[in-house]
C-alpha cells in the first residue's frame, strides 16, 4: 500500500512555545481519500493541520508527504510538495480584492483548475471580485478560502472547520463540492466539529483527544460505533 | 513687480520650490521607513544614516572613481540596498522574535556606527558636489526661474513615489507583499518565500533613503551628518502622516516641505520649528496620524 499513501504522519508532537499540543499523532491518508479529524475543542485538530504546515513552534516526529520528509521544512516549501491549506480563521486578506486574494497563491503543482472553472464552481466570487476580500459575507469568504487552493494545483487539502458558522444551505453547498473534489481524485483532511457535515463526506473518520488519535472509524463502521461517538464528541 | 502678501512673487515661488525639493526627500524617506515599518514592523532609525551613504557614495565615486551623476545615480542605491540586505540577514532578522524596541536599538547603534566611522574617516565638514552638466541652468517659466536641478529631483521623487505606489497597490508582486503584511506565517503556508520578501524589502526601503542620498548630493554640502540632521524631520513627517501608510507619507512628506518653505518667506523665525509644531497639534488631534488606520 506504500505507493498510494499520500500523507503520513508518524509520532508527530507539536508545540506553541511552552505548551505541549500534539502528543504523538498517528495517521495515514491513502491518494484520493477523504478523512475527517473529529474530536472536542482543544483536542489538538487544528493544531495537527497547522503542524503539517510548519505554522506552530517546534515538531517532532514524521510528516510524510507524497513521498518526502516535511517536518523540517520551512511552510512555503511544505505548500510547494503540492499541498493547500485553508485554515479555520479563513485567512482572507482584507487588503486584497476578492479576485487578488482568488489569485494569491502560487501555482504549486500541475492541473490546478481554471479561474472560469472556479467562477463556475462560486459564482458568487465572480461577482464579487472587486469587493474588498473582508467586506464579503462569511459564506462568500469560505467559498474564496476554498477556492484560492484550488486554482494552485495542490492535490492533497488541508480544510479546518469549514462548516463553522455558515448558513445550512451553504453547509449543503459546501458538500457537494467536496464531493466534485472527491471525484476528481483529491485527496483531503477534514477537521470538523460538524459530525452530520463530516460524516458523510469521509472515507475514514479520525477520533482525536489530547493530541493524540483515539480511534479510527471506517465509513461502514459508522453504524456500529454510534454509541462511542455518542460518548467522545457527544453527537 | 507682482507681489503676494508683500512678498515679490519670484521669492515666493523660489521658497515654495525649495520647499518642494526638501518635500521630496522627505517623501522619498518618509516611503521607504513606511514600506519597511509595513513589512517588518521595525522602525528604522538607520534610515537617516543610508541617506547620508547615499549622499557620500556619491561624492566618493566622483573622487575617487570618476563615476559621474549618472552612474551614481544607478549604481548608489543599489550599493545601499546591499548594503541593507547584509544588515537585514546578518542582524536584522534574528530580532522578529522580540519586541521592536530591540530593532530600534539596534538600527540605532547601527546608525551610530555608521555616522561615526565616516566622520573619522572624511571629518564633519561639507564636500561640495557639482550638479552634473545637463541639470545646470534655469528653466524660465515666464512668472519666474526654475533651476533645473530643482525641477529634476522633484520630478525624479514623484515619479519613484508613483513607482513604487504602483508596485505595491497594482501588480502581483504587490499582492504578495500586501499578504506578507497582513498575514506573514499564511502567506508563506501559500507556497511563497516570505523571509526573502523582508529581506528584499528592507533592501528596497533602504535602497530608496540612499537614492535620495544621490539626489540631494549636489543641492547640500555632502557631510557624515547631514542624516542624522535629515531623519529627525523626516520621522516628525511620518508621525504626521500616520505609519505604513505608502500614499499618506508621500503628500504629507510634500505638503510639509511646502509648508515649511513658506514658514520661511513669511515667518522665518518659526521654520525650523515649524514642523515640529504640527506634529503637536496632529498628536493632539489625531494621534494616528492623519493618513493612519486607528490608533
Amino acid at each position: 500500500m506504500q505507493s498510494t499513501e499520500y500523507l503520513r504522519v508518524s509520532s508527530l508532537h507539536a508545540f506553541y512555545g511552552e505548551s505541549h499540543v500534539l502528543h504523538g499523532m498517528d495517521f495515514t491518508v491513502r491518494r484520493g481519500e477523504c478523512v475527517s479529524l473529529l474530536g472536542r475543542n482543544g483536542a489538538g485538530r487544528t493544531t495537527t493541520l497547522r503542524a503539517i504546515m510548519g505554522l506552530t513552534g517546534k515538531r517532532t516526529g514524521s510528516i510524510m508527504i507524497n513521498g518526502r520528509e516535511a517536518v523540517n521544512l520551512a511552510p512555503h516549501k511544505i505548500a510547494q510538495l503540492g499541498v493547500g491549506y485553508c485554515p479555520e480563521e479563513r485567512g482572507i486578506y482584507s487588503s486584497l480584492t476578492c479576485e487578488e486574494n482568488l489569485m494569491l497563491p502560487p501555482k504549486v503543482g500541475s492541473g490546478g483548475m481554471s479561474v472560469e472553472e472556479l467562477y463556475e464552481m462560486f459564482p458568487n466570487l465572480k461577482e464579487r471580485r472587486h469587493s474588498q476580500g473582508t467586506k464579503m459575507s462569511g459564506g462568500e469568504q469560505q467559498m474564496l478560502a476554498m477556492a484560492r487552493i484550488l486554482r494552485t494545483g495542490a492535490r492533497l487539502l488541508l480544510l479546518d472547520e469549514i462548516s463553522e458558522g455558515l448558513a445550512p444551505v451553504i453547509v449543503q453547498k459546501l458538500a457537494e463540492i467536496i464531493q466534485t473534489l472527491k471525484q476528481r481524485g483529491y485527496t483531503i483532511v477534514l477537521v470538523e466539529q460538524n459530525f452530520r457535515f463530516a460524516a458523510p463526506l469521509a472515507d475514514r473518520m479520525f477520533i482525536v483527544e489530547h493530541g493524540q488519535v483515539v480511534a479510527e472509524i471506517a465509513q461502514h463502521e459508522l453504524q456500529e460505533k454510534q454509541a462511542f461517538l455518542q460518548e467522545t464528541l457527544g453527537v | 513687480m507682482i507681489e503676494i502678501f508683500g512678498v515679490p512673487l519670484p521669492s515666493l515661488m523660489g521658497q515654495l520650490t525649495l520647499g518642494l525639493v526638501n518635500g521630496s526627500f522627505y517623501a522619498v524617506l518618509s516611503l521607504g521607513l513606511a514600506v519597511i515599518f509595513g513589512m517588518l514592523h521595525i522602525i528604522n532609525f538607520c534610515h537617516g544614516a543610508c541617506y547620508m551613504l547615499g549622499a557620500l557614495f556619491t561624492w566618493m565615486a566622483m573622487e575617487y572613481f570618476g563615476l559621474g551623476y549618472w552612474w551614481a545615480l544607478l549604481l548608489v542605491p543599489l550599493s545601499v540596498a546591499a548594503i541593507g540586505i547584509v544588515l537585514e540577514r546578518l542582524l536584522l532578522q534574528r530580532l522578529y522574535k522580540l519586541d521592536y524596541l530591540y530593532a530600534l536599538l539596534l538600527t540605532f547603534g547601527i546608525a551610530l556606527m555608521i555616522e561615526g566611522g565616516f566622520r573619522y574617516l572624511f571629518g564633519a565638514t561639507g564636500k561640495p558636489y557639482s550638479i552634473p552638466d545637463e541639470l545646470t541652468g534655469a528653466l524660465d517659466l515666464g512668472f519666474m526661474f526654475l533651476p533645473k536641478y530643482r525641477a529634476w529631483v522633484i520630478g525624479a521623487s514623484l515619479t519613484v513615489c508613483l513607482f513604487t505606489w504602483y508596485m505595491i497597490e497594482k501588480t502581483r508582486l504587490g499582492a504578495y507583499l500586501r499578504a506578507a503584511t497582513e498575514n506573514p506565517k499564511l502567506t508563506q503556508a501559500f507556497g511563497i518565500n516570505v523571509p526573502v520578501m523582508v529581506m528584499l524589502t528592507y533592501g528596497f526601503g533602504v535602497g530608496l533613503a540612499g537614492l535620495a542620498g544621490v539626489l540631494a548630493a549636489p543641492t547640500t554640502q555632502v557631510s557624515p551628518l547631514m542624516g542624522s540632521n535629515m531623519i529627525i524631520l523626516v520621522f516628525a513627517v511620518v508621525v504626521i502622516g500616520g505609519m505604513g501608510s505608502i500614499l499618506g507619507s508621500v503628500i504629507t512628506g510634500l505638503g510639509l516641505g511646502v509648508v515649511e518653505g513658506l514658514t520661511k518667506v513669511f515667518y522665518p523665525e518659526a521654520s525650523a520649528v515649524i514642523v515640529f509644531v504640527i506634529m503637536a497639534i496632529v498628536l493632539w488631534l489625531r494621534p494616528a496620524g492623519l493618513f493612519g488606520k486607528g490608533a
